[in-house]
């Protein structure tokens, strides 16, 4: 698609949306088998899917660590997740986005309660339409809360852009690619950031602003989270009291 | 209702006293670190749903030998960790070179964990009249976080499913059931164990199990009453 004359036209976004909405989210909890905790995370465009590991023994060996869990994260994306096929295979790209992803994650896991072990995190990108790294997020959170792992709190993620001089919550590719910001962030329910990256001009005002935005949007993915994870056993522990 | 599903980070209280397993305090409040089921009788606790086994010491496990070594006997117990089972904790006095001969790969142990140190090295015993290696029966695996349900209050699930399957049936605090007795009696316990396994977080669960015994019991003498249904109304009727 090629640059469109306006992506934001009396308050209507491209697909539909207002500024401040964000995208139609689907959640599956445990959905692999083999996995400790999985979970399936569709965020508009982007399907994921997270599995968790762990805690199990550490190989290689050195990379243990005698006080405390180690936290390893992989995102991948899948060949036919883009458009243009893309290489498979470990990119500068993808090491970045694990490395940002595995920082957000870790300061809520409690770590030192697993010494010697590690704890897996996977996450596959099947389709991508901007925002996997959040999408990615969201779903290792609920896939380390269905393997049971202690943990803080979950972690909730959404990016806030800039389009056309306006800031917008959740970005889609084409919002992304001719936007003039977009910045995604992660935090807990009680708004401590695990991870802020930015890549376009926001003046300090427009910062301000997309903050208070993101956190609005990760309190509402908040809310889906502890839903999907309560939805897979709470309809029978209900349907059981009513009786 | 003192029972309620919770995911890490909930709040669960206001006094910090009170807070138990599965719970961290900040601020004075009390939080749930992972996603299970909260219990407010006399402390906060939260049982989660899902877990490896982290040995303790004192706890009965079921083991599975993995490798053996000069002088120890290296254990899958199921959990992050190794089990280690030194030569001097067999029952009897044995020759290095003749370990094999009591126990080998692949040989299965009920086990008791002696100790648990801070680099997490797990030492287990045999020095015990209770233990032994185990020769026949089967192993199942669950959930280990879910094993005291299978016990029930004061070993009453337990005690159950011993007398309605005429089984003797062990349970490992690392969630292996070592269960031994006559084939249909074992494939009853095996059916209601995943049953328990399935439904362990919702109320009223040994009467279900009980009926369930009844029904798969009823079933084998081909006479399936009609009327079951009616009984099982009764039954939770008598639970409101």
């Amino acid at each position: 698609m090629s640059k469109p004359e306006k992506l934001i036209e009396n308050g209507i976004r491209l697909d539909g949306r207002k500024p401040d909405e964000l995208r139609p989210i689907k959640i599956e909890v445990g959905v692999l088998n083999r996995a400790d905790g999985s979970c399936y995370f569709e965020f508009g465009g982007n399907k994921v899917i997270a599995a968790v590991y762990g805690p199990r023994e550490v190989h290689p060996r050195h990379q243990q660590r005698s006080n405390s869990a180690v936290v390893r994260y992989r995102y991948n994306m899948a060949s036919f997740s883009v458009e243009d096929r893309k290489r498979p295979g470990p990119d500068r790209r993808s090491i970045e986005v694990s490395k940002v992803s595995r920082e957000a994650l870790e300061p809520v896991i409690f770590q030192e309660y697993f010494p010697r072990s590690a704890i897996d995190i996977f996450v596959e990108v099947l389709q991508a339409d901007a925002g996997t790294r959040t999408a990615g997020i969201n779903a290792a959170s609920i896939a380390l809360a269905d393997a049971g792992i202690p943990m803080k709190s979950l972690v909730s993620a959404c990016a806030v852009g800039k389009i056309d001089d306006t800031l917008v919550l959740d970005l889609n590719k084409d919002e992304d690619n001719y936007g003039q910001a977009d910045m995604p962030i992660a935090m807990t329910p009680d708004g401590n950031i695990t991870l802020i990256q930015m890549d376009g001009h926001l003046t300090k005002d427009e910062f301000k602003e997309a903050l208070e935005m993101a956190k609005t949007g990760c309190i509402a993915i908040h809310e889906m989270q502890k839903a999907a994870l309560t939805e897979k056993y709470s309809a029978q522990m209900e349907g059981e009291n009513n009786e | 209702m003192d029972k309620k599903l919770v995911i890490p980070g909930e709040f669960l209280s206001d006094d910090p006293s009170l807070a138990d397993e599965g719970t961290y305090v900040e601020n004075n409040k009390v939080f749930s670190t992972v996603f299970g089921i909260a219990s407010f009788k006399n402390r906060v606790r939260v049982v989660p749903m899902a877990g490896k086994y982290i040995p303790k010491p004192g706890d009965m496990i079921l083991g599975v030998i993995k490798e053996v070594t000069y002088s120890n006997w290296i254990v899958d117990i199921r959990s992050p960790y190794d089990g280690l089972l030194h030569i001097s904790e067999f029952p009897r006095r044995i020759e290095n070179d003749e370990m094999s001969k009591y126990l080998k790969l692949g040989d299965s142990i009920m086990t008791l964990v002696r100790d648990v140190d801070a680099n997490m090295k797990v030492e287990l015993t045999l020095n015990d009249q209770r233990l032994r290696p185990i020769k026949e029966g089967r192993i199942i695996e669950v959930t280990p976080s879910k094993v005291p349900r299978f016990i029930g209050r004061s070993g009453s699930m337990i005690a159950l499913l011993k007398n309605e399957t005429k089984c003797n049936i062990f349970i490992g605090q690392n969630g292996r059931i070592w269960i031994t007795g006559k084939d249909n009696g074992m494939d009853l316990a095996i059916k209601s164990i995943l049953k328990i396994e399935r439904e362990s977080h919702i109320s009223g669960l040994t009467d279900r199990i009980t009926n369930f015994i009844k029904e798969a019991k009823g079933e084998k003498i081909k006479v399936k009453k009609p009327e079951s249904e009616g009984i099982l109304d009764e039954l939770l009727g008598d639970e409101k």
